[in-house]
């Protein structure tokens, strides 16, 4: 099939940027939409042009790299679909196709469609991780948790923290992505010491990244690849009343 | 105060002061809607408000308190929302956002615009003087007619829809507001999450319908002087 790709470009952090139009002929609906990509940059290479420059890493869905806004939908809007598994069979021949970058002040463009994503590392820093004990690994059973409290962590551990939260939010919050995380280390034995600190440290990292404030648009959930549940930014809330006296 | 400056600090303030402001026009709309009842309804109501005195101020700077810190919150909120997406998408599809979320400023400044008219016509009686309680005949009873200030204003047209765009803009803002507060108050556990949205719309759309009901009965002269 025959698409029509519109590419925003931007040459460096400081270049203002537009959005360029390239044909992307014969393309194949079984490949994925990086590969469509591919094959773009090579056509653009061999004619002696800038090829566009998109993040991507494992190409299997579980790395966080792949960041596009495709459409107007992070991802391209498929559901639990990342870039690199959105494949070109929910494209039709002769689509236009609208391939910009995250946007959002935490997120400086790069270049092209590269977004610079330490914030959310930031944040990490900040709080999203457990302090323990070195030495020799713990016994299987040491610390007994229940399965459901067990489900609920991987639930939020399934966060490849690939920034379609923010890029989806009206308000380029980073609060889908904080809270899955709090929310995993919260339940669980080995974070909760550090609960209390953790919640505010994290959430003020947020505020300090120039990430927005989240007013419940609900946009994260419906942009995550993983479909991490804004239940998470609930238990979120309450693990910071807690740190108030509520 | 970490309160006031956290990022979800401010989202708990906005949904407890939100909450209390709804309390007040629960109690509001239980009054106006006296109103049905004639003057032996409302003048009494007034006169009874009026009976408790320093009570009464008390309770309006309680309430300045409250729409202060909502409305600064709000705004500054919002701003801060802005600035963190400087460059706008060519294209923006929504997903699961509403129209009331995302006009949530607007309608709140809408509100606050339609709450100064309201309290510069109903409690300072300065917009229309020559049908205020205060320049009209006390009514059978020796009360301030309230009652006739009420119909008098809504059977003009112009007054009339002042009050349904005011009702319109808090309908909306309810709609998001009802439903976003359980979510911060961290009372979401997922499968109930779309439940709270539709009690929230709901509760709304009585408040619309509820509030409306006193212009557009007076305005089609179901009720009279």
């Amino acid at each position: 099939m025959d698409l029509t790709l519109h590419v925003w470009r931007q040459s460096g952090p400081k270049d203002k940027g537009q959005l360029e139009t390239y044909p992307a002929k014969g393309v194949s609906p079984d490949m994925s939409f990086l590969e469509m990509l591919d094959e773009v940059n090579e056509g653009l290479i061999k004619s002696g042009k800038q090829p566009i420059v998109f993040d991507h890493d494992c190409r299997e869905g579980i790395c966080g790299m792949c960041s596009q806004v495709i459409n107007g939908r992070p991802h391209g809007g498929q559901e639990r679909t990342t870039v690199c598994q959105l494949h070109m069979r929910s494209f039709n021949d002769g689509d236009e196709i609208f391939i910009e970058p995250w946007r959002a002040r935490a997120f400086p463009i790069v270049k092209d469609l590269i977004v610079d994503r330490s914030a959310l590392e930031s944040i990490m820093q900040a709080g999203g991780y457990t302090s323990c004990h070195t030495g020799g690994v713990p016994d299987g059973n040491a610390h007994p948790i229940g399965k459901p409290v067990a489900d609920y962590a991987m639930d939020a551990a399934e966060c490849i923290g690939c920034g379609a939260c923010v890029a989806g939010c009206p308000n380029s919050s980073a609060m889908l992505f904080t809270s899955a995380k709090v929310a995993q280390l919260a339940v669980l034995p080995q974070g909760k010491i550090e609960a209390k600190a953790r919640v505010k440290n994290m959430t003020d990292s947020l505020q300090e990244q120039g990430f927005g404030n989240c007013t419940n648009h609900l946009e994260c959930e419906a942009s995550c690849p993983k479909g991490i549940s804004v239940k998470f930014i609930a238990k979120l809330n309450r693990e910071y009343m807690k740190t108030i006296g509520c | 105060m970490h309160l006031t400056q956290s990022t979800v600090g401010r989202k708990i303030l906005m949904a407890v002061t939100g909450l209390l402001l709804v309390g007040f026009i629960t109690m509001h709309l239980l009054g106006n809607l006296s109103v049905f009842a004639g003057p032996d309804g409302i003048n009494a109501y007034a006169e009874h408000l009026k009976s408790l005195g320093p009570l009464v101020w008390v309770f309006r700077l309680i309430m300045l308190a409250l729409f202060a810190v909502h409305v600064t919150f709000g705004i500054k909120l919002s701003m801060e929302n802005r600035a963190a997406t400087p460059v706008n998408y060519s294209i923006k599809k929504r997903m699961k956002t509403t129209f009331s979320s995302e006009s949530m400023l607007y309608t709140g400044l809408i509100i606050l615009a339609f709450l100064i008219y309201h309290l510069l016509h109903f409690t300072v009686q300065i917009t229309n003087p020559e049908i205020s309680a205060a320049k009209l005949p006390l009514d059978a009873a020796m009360r301030p007619d309230v009652f006739s200030m009420v119909v008098l204003s809504f059977q003009k047209v112009f007054i009339a829809l002042v009050y349904i765009v005011g009702m319109i803009a808090l309908f909306l803002h309810l709609t998001h507001g009802l439903s976003s507060f359980v979510q911060t108050f961290g009372w979401n556990n997922g499968p109930s999450h779309d439940k709270v949205t539709l009690g929230g719309k709901l509760v709304a759309v009585v408040f619309l319908l509820a509030y409306v009901a006193i212009p557009v009965l007076i305005l089609a002269r179901f009720v009279n002087i």
